[in-house]
């Protein structure tokens, strides 16, 4: 298994080349330990492509090394040292800096494994089992996150957690505290905030956004937005890859290149119409009430499928099959 | 010859045994002591609603008095099981209805339970009793006004943490207008105002009534009128506590709260205004358990309010609290025997949580009788956790959340699994462990050897690979509940370890490299397990060795299930999928 230690500039993180560049999201900059000789950008060969649609993709890989005792089962990974995890990528510590000065050669903070190592080993592992379009799925969205929340990190200051960034994307159930908790401390924090005059004050407005066809529901704070634009381009970048995914599964296997502007003709083509739950519980495309409104009357999102939005029309009040409880 | 215990006397004998697992004992004994066991247990508790049928339980024992069902999954709680996965009441209140009909408790935890079940229960069960609900959804205030109307002798009526249809707060009127037989009344959950007047009303002809936990729309105004017709209580939920300062509503509050002699815990405390907080100094030193987890109150008022608790036993407490007032715990409240400490900011990316590993350390070394801790932090130390464990042997239940995901001893960058090999070696009593931080498969090794007791072990984001699986399900002689998510493991130590998985309640894993094939495979070895693949990508379109999203294996007498939404796949409902292509080794 080789992995190789992959690193770009900070500024590359917002463009979108058509081609397929690696990033470095973990700070390598800042670890003087890490031979630069080592670092080289290389372009991706066309069986990762399906991953690399975007500029913004994580790609991780460490140096030859493999711990010798442990064999590779059924799994799917390799055994390795703790300071290579194979990891799912999370939203990434703030303290990178901090956490990459360690004193192994090449090898980056154990905190934060890209995706990509995961990845790696799938397209590495021998006769082993090949997860095609669904692992990808499955893992790629907190893929998308690492970039994002990296890229915030940077672009903001660092200020008291009040700071809210453009789009706080969020794990599902990471850290484990109950919903009924959350929400009760996001609107009372937000009340203690205000002169206690009775004023609500506006705290964060968390609703789940599912799409047709994804593993798992994401979750956004529309106080974070300010406009449609703005959400909209959010839940682009968010679901992105499930679109890809998707088309990978109807095409080679998921090997298929997919640029940019085919990317975006899916979402903003007729494959894709922005849908949202109102307070009755009725679906509505989004898109026709003021923003404001929206925010107050909008208890879910969901991507749905162009085709089977039709008959949603705005202001419709078709219930569209959702699978809501009992 | 054998020496028969006449069943009367062994009756006798078994009324003094409450524990269920006891009982459980001694019905495997021989089948007349099953016999007379079945017959006279009166507490029922069934851990996982699909692992027997309503109507077994009501048949073997027609004696039940108190049924406690649990549905969903743990970490429901987490949003990880999707809306409409089951865990519905009807069909155990509707078995209940017709075949025991002196049911007079019913105690549900994560289950779906409707107007139409509630109304049930109050139309079926002549003597009923007591209603606790706690995270269950699917019900409005309705049906809370048809238990309240119907049920003459209710005495307990609870709903912790439930998701109601909020309809308004009329229900509140519909308890019977002659005196209530009311002992408990919690309506913490509920959003809408209830008009104080008619919780007045309840309250003065309630007069058995011990604890109250009310809702946040209650005013501080309304509280004091409510203290004072009820200064009896010994479990008091505030509602909201803050108001605009006003020197009269304090010497108001401060004066209700000291009438209150005989208060020992006390929660809801929202939005709270520390101006207020030194009205509760009165019943502080009385206090057994407080739940400060909602008050947004810097650390030098919460020190204030604790350094006056010194018998509290339970602190559920937020960050805010700080390492310093953590410190101050230690030293003020000796008698500590549960810590929860809660992160304000519930976000990945908060950082500046303020309180550290240290604050735990305090905490253990002071409190001698701590056994319980749940604690949020950033990150932690493995000579944190040593420290920990050599200082409380005791501990029963450890659940550590380091928010980080993968944060190793951030002073030496290692695995945090020297630190959770301490906890599993030196707290051999321990029953419940949740790991977190950067661990291998190494801490797995060590738990699943030393953990002997552990019955419920949580785990995130960790491990190298399915040697973590193969350790503890291995090891761990007690386990019962395993949930684990984004752990990297696959088929091999599932599959090698099924018989273990018929000797636990249940086994959850999210965002692992479970194959398909393996499900398939385990369904079919394994008729006792119900293996549900809950995955919304029917599991037909993918190929067997593509991993799948959740798996949640339990055992079973009831067989399948019979109600399982589109995007839960089990063997018995797409039997034509066919047999596993996987090697059988």
């Amino acid at each position: 298994m080789s992995y190789r230690l992959l690193s770009v500039d900070k500024e590359e993180l917002d463009i979108s080349p058509p081609g397929l560049k690696e990033r470095n999201y973990l700070g390598l900059s800042d670890c003087s330990s890490v031979d630069s000789s080592t670092i080289h950008n290389r372009v991706q060969d066309g069986e990762k492509s399906n991953l690399n649609f975007k500029a913004t993709e994580l790609r991780l890989g460490l140096p030859e090394s493999q711990s010798p005792e442990r064999e590779t089962d059924f799994g799917l990974l390799s055994p390795r040292t703790p300071d290579e995890k194979l990891l799912f990528p999370l939203l990434p510590s703030k303290d990178i800096a901090a956490s990459a000065t360690i004193g192994h050669k090449n090898v980056v903070s154990g905190n934060k494994r890209g995706f990509a190592d995961t990845w790696d080993e799938f397209s590495s592992v021998k006769g082993s089992v090949r997860p095609g379009g669904g692992i990808n799925m499955m893992l790629s969205p907190k893929i998308k996150d690492v970039p994002k929340s990296i890229q915030e990190e940077r672009s903001h200051a660092k200020g008291g957690s009040n700071n809210a960034p453009a789009a706080k994307a969020q794990v599902v159930g990471w850290p484990p505290i109950r919903s009924y908790r959350k929400n009760t401390m996001a609107s009372s924090t937000s009340k203690n905030t205000d002169e206690v005059d009775g004023k609500p004050g506006l705290g964060a407005l968390f609703v789940k956004v599912s799409m047709d066809g994804a593993p798992y529901l994401r979750k956004v704070d529309l106080r974070t937005y300010t406009c449609y634009q703005q959400l909209s381009s959010a839940l682009e970048k968010m679901f992105s890859c499930f679109t890809l995914g998707q088309c990978g599964l109807h095409g080679a296997q998921g090997r298929e290149r997919m640029s940019e502007t085919k990317l975006k003709d899916l979402l903003h083509g007729s494959e894709f119409v922005l849908t949202y739950e109102d307070k009755d519980g009725d679906w509505m495309l989004v898109g026709d009430v003021p923003w404001e409104i929206f925010t107050e009357t909008c208890q879910k999102l969901k991507i749905m499928k162009g085709s089977d939005s039709i008959g949603l029309a705005p202001g419709a009040v078709e219930k569209s099959k959702n699978k809501d409880r009992v | 010859m054998a020496l028969r215990l006449p069943s009367k006397v062994l009756k006798h004998i078994l009324s003094f045994i409450d524990s269920n697992e006891d009982r459980n004992s001694v019905s495997l004994v021989c089948k007349s002591w099953f016999e007379t066991e079945r017959k006279t247990r009166k507490r029922v508790f069934v851990g996982n609603c699909y692992a027997v049928t309503p109507a077994a339980v009501a048949r073997r024992f027609p004696e039940m008095r108190s049924l406690t069902l649990k549905g969903k999954p743990h970490f429901a709680d987490y949003n990880l099981v999707p809306d409409g996965w089951g865990g519905y009441a009807c069909p155990w209140i509707e078995a209940m209805a017709a075949k025991s009909p002196s049911l007079e408790e019913i105690r549900l935890k994560r289950m779906v339970v409707t107007d139409e079940c509630l109304e049930r229960i109050a139309a079926s069960f002549k003597d009923f009793k007591v209603l606790v609900l706690t995270s269950c959804e699917g019900f409005s205030t309705d049906g809370i006004a048809a238990i309240a109307s119907t049920c003459r002798n209710l005495r307990v009526l609870e709903l912790r943490e439930c998701i109601v249809e909020d309809l308004g707060g009329d229900w509140l009127s519909y308890f019977p207008e002659t005196s209530t037989s009311l002992v408990s009344l919690d309506f913490s959950c509920l959003d809408s105002e209830v008009k104080i007047s008619d919780l007045e009303r309840l309250v003065s002809r309630s007069p058995n009534l011990k604890s109250l936990k009310l809702n946040p729309a209650v005013t501080l105004d309304g509280l004091v009128s409510i203290l004072r017709r009820a200064p009896q209580l010994t479990e008091l939920g505030t509602g909201s506590f803050a108001a605009e300062l006003k020197p009269e509503a304090f010497t108001k509050l401060s004066k209700a709260f000291s009438n209150c002699k005989q208060l020992q815990s006390l929660s809801g405390l929202w939005d709270v205004l520390p101006e207020y907080l030194p009205a509760l100094y009165s019943v502080c030193p009385g206090l057994t358990s407080l739940n400060l987890s909602y008050a947004t109150v810097r650390m030098p008022d919460l020190v204030e309010l604790l350094r006056r608790c010194s018998k509290l036993q339970k602190l559920w407490v937020m960050d805010l609290i700080e390492d310093k007032g953590l410190e101050a715990v230690a030293s003020y409240c000796k008698e500590l025997r549960e810590l929860r400490v809660f992160p304000s900011e519930p976000d990945l990316d908060a950082t500046n949580i303020p309180v550290t590993e240290q604050g735990l350390v305090y905490v253990s070394k002071g409190c001698r009788k701590l056994e319980s801790v749940l604690y949020f932090c950033v990150q932690f130390t493995n000579a944190a956790l040593i420290t920990i464990a050599r200082k409380r042997p005791n501990l029963k239940c450890f659940r550590l959340c380091v928010i980080e995901p993968f944060a190793p001893d951030y002073k030496t960058n290692e695995p945090l699994d020297k630190g959770f090999k301490a906890i599993a070696e030196g707290c051999k009593d321990l029953r419940r462990l949740s790991v977190s931080g950067l661990l291998s498969d190494k801490a797995f090794k060590y738990i699943g050897k030393h953990a002997k007791k552990v019955r419920m072990l949580s785990i995130a984001f960790a491990g190298d690979s399915d040697l973590m699986l193969h350790h503890l399900l291995s090891g761990c002689q007690s386990l019962k509940k395993l949930e684990i998510r984004d752990c990297p493991f696959g088929d091999t130590a599932l599959l090698e370890n099924a018989a273990k998985l018929e000797t636990m309640r249940s086994l959850w894993m999210s965002s692992c490299f479970v194959s398909f094939g393996a499900c398939k495979l385990l369904s079919q070895k394994m008729p006792r397990l119900n293996v549900e693949v809950i995955d919304e990508h029917p599991p037909k379109t993918r190929p067997e060795s593509s991993p799948v999203e959740r798996i949640y294996i339990y055992r079973t007498v009831a067989g399948p299930r019979m109600d399982t939404p589109e995007f839960v796949w089990t063997l018995h409902k797409n039997p034509e999928i066919g047999v596993s292509k996987l090697a059988i080794k």
